[in-house]
């Protein structure tokens, strides 16, 4: 293999590159090499330049206001809401629901859908590989409402274990909550064979597919899935913008979650109505700016070759997997057949936290801790990994960086 | 190489991470404290004998983590021994200004040549709470830790 970047027929990297301006920075005087858009993507130029357009030409408050601006900021904000219908495949808009992130996404679905109905040893089944954010709502429930999590573990290689998770799923159920994509392991999880089985026991299912959904196309119908849940910012998009994919009988039944202006439809002093969803779980003025960024950055996905974009990706992952292959003193964590684009590993010698700051000092971006998955950490006996994630505007020329500076931190720490 | 770096992980720093000083659990502890930096996962326990008087008759600490953090666990136990509580505050606020960059004179000269190895630190902001992980733990000890 070579360092020059593979161009695949329909997926430039270096011509995508161009798109996104933070790359051709550099920090510490050396070139950026970012491998850590697991936690947050870098924004393309049209992401940025259609906020502030927006903000510019069109912004009001949504729903509120019938003058001009109002109905044009309200046209672009439900104009998103159809650009994220299409980018998951909904059959209808109203089954999506604005939020400020993924997790306040899961937060919604804890406190709204599972809350009024959960009993004293009424069970919820989460996987070891979860990031907090889809741990601690269901943790509420346990400390509040007397759930039982029951905890799926996956194989050694990252695999999620099947079998494990058919016994998980019992007569006390009432919901499966699981990742699309490990933001440690990379591991994709078969979230069609996931829901089937389930379903086959009465049991609804949520994927928080934060990290999912950015890396394949998805179909929520296909998967017949009851809860999928995205965040803007890894998406090319925004921050404080997410948003909650539920069925509409779902969601129907589903109480408020904040109270505040848009959701409800009548108040009175002493009886109160509220809005049908998705307005009933969007109170208070939404992430109007970040909407329309957000529709920008779908569009500006789903107008790549998505399958070509997967390649480019695993093309990466490949190389990284083959280049730190040399280094005996360095474990990989997570190797499940077809996973994302993530290389989480420990070196010998090496906290993440030191290997970190030597990348860093060559310009490389990594992420060094728990990744938010304390769970996870305690199941591969580890403190921390270091992690290097890839996004559709990496080459490998960044591996290659990223395989120099390891060299470097091992010289530096080890060899001193 | 990097100066910076270089400055960061000096040999008598790497030194210390891979062989602290006084390292293990106390049996007979009158203070003790678990200090955890949940952002990194660093940890450290401070095991303490005070004498009568307040003096550090004893210490020793456990932990796991960075190297920075460990180091400065190391060298923190290798100077507090022997020292009054009044002493050990002087010399704890006086690292805390060294490792933040901050103006360290009102440390003897010899703590502060001891303690400069850990001046890098201030150029590496994202790093100072490895270097006062152990020096906070040892305060809690102290303050609420007693056995």
């Amino acid at each position: 293999m070579t360092a020059q970047s593979k161009i695949s027929a329909s997926f430039d990297a270096e011509k995508a590159r161009a798109d996104f301006e933070i790359l051709s920075r550099q920090v510490y005087g050396k070139p950026l090499v970012y491998l850590d858009s697991g936690a947050s993507a870098q924004k393309p130029r049209v992401v940025l330049d259609a906020m502030r357009d927006f903000a510019q030409s069109e912004y009001a408050n949504v729903h509120r206001g019938v003058h001009f601006l109002s109905a044009a900021a309200t046209d672009r904000y439900e104009a998103a809401r159809r650009t994220l219908q299409k980018f998951l495949k909904a059959a209808s808009e109203d089954e999506l629901v604005f939020t400020k992130g993924g997790t306040e996404a899961i937060n919604l679905v804890a406190h709204s859908y599972l809350m009024p109905t959960i009993q004293p040893g009424d069970e919820i089944v989460l996987s070891v590989m979860e990031h907090h954010s889809n741990i601690v709502p269901w943790h509420f429930l346990r400390e509040r409402h007397g759930a039982v999590l029951r905890w799926v573990d996956v194989r050694d290689d990252g695999c999620l274990d099947m079998d494990a998770l058919d016994a998980a799923i019992g007569p006390k159920t009432k919901l499966v909550a699981i990742t699309h994509m490990s933001n440690v392991l990379g591991t994709i999880t078969p979230l069609k064979d996931i829901v089937a089985r389930a379903h086959a026991k009465g049991v609804p299912v949520l994927a928080d597919g934060c990290q999912g959904a950015v890396h394949q196309p998805v179909d929520v119908q296909a998967l017949d899935i009851d809860f999928y849940v995205i965040t803007g910012h890894k998406l090319y998009g925004p921050t404080g913008i997410g948003a909650l994919y539920a069925k509409k009988a779902h969601l129907k039944k589903m109480r408020p979650f904040n109270g505040g202006g848009e959701m409800i439809r009548e108040v009175a002093r002493d009886r109160i109505t509220y809005a049908d969803p998705p307005a009933r779980f969007e109170a208070g003025t939404p992430p109007i700016i970040e909407s329309v960024g957000l529709a920008v950055a779908l569009d500006y996905l789903m107008a790549l070759d998505r399958t070509a974009v997967a390649a480019h990706e695993h093309d990466l992952l490949a190389y990284a997997r083959q280049q730190v292959g040399q280094f005996n003193w360095l474990r990989v964590i997570g190797d499940a057949p077809g996973k994302g684009a993530i290389l989480s590993f420990e070196a010998d010698g090496m906290h993440a936290h030191d290997l970190a700051t030597i990348l860093d000092r060559e310009g490389v971006a990594v992420r060094a801790g728990h990744h938010c998955a304390q769970v996870l950490m305690e199941r591969f006996s580890v403190a921390s990994t270091s992690r290097a994630s890839f996004a559709l505007y990496n080459t490998r020329a960044d591996v290659d960086a990223l395989i120099g500076g390891l060299s470097k931190a091992r010289e530096i720490l080890v060899h001193g | 190489m990097d100066s910076a770096l270089r400055e960061l992980y000096q040999e008598v720093i790497l030194d210390h991470s891979r062989h602290p000083r006084h390292y293990g659990a106390m049996d007979g502890a009158s203070h003790k404290a678990e200090g955890y930096n949940p952002l990194c996962g660093d940890r450290v326990t401070v095991y303490l004998l005070l004498g009568p008087d307040g003096r550090v008759a004893d210490i020793k600490f456990e932990g796991k983590g960075c190297a920075i953090s460990q180091a400065s666990a190391s060298m923190m136990v290798d100077m507090l021994k022997g020292r009054s509580q009044a002493e050990a505050e002087k010399l704890m606020q006086g690292f805390l200004h060294l490792v933040k960059g901050e103006d360290a004179s009102d440390l003897s000269e010899d703590d502060r040549e001891r303690l400069e190895v850990m001046g890098g630190i201030s150029e590496f902001p994202m790093r100072v709470k490895c270097a006062t992980l152990a020096w906070h733990t040892y305060k809690n000890a102290v303050e609420e830790g007693a056995t």
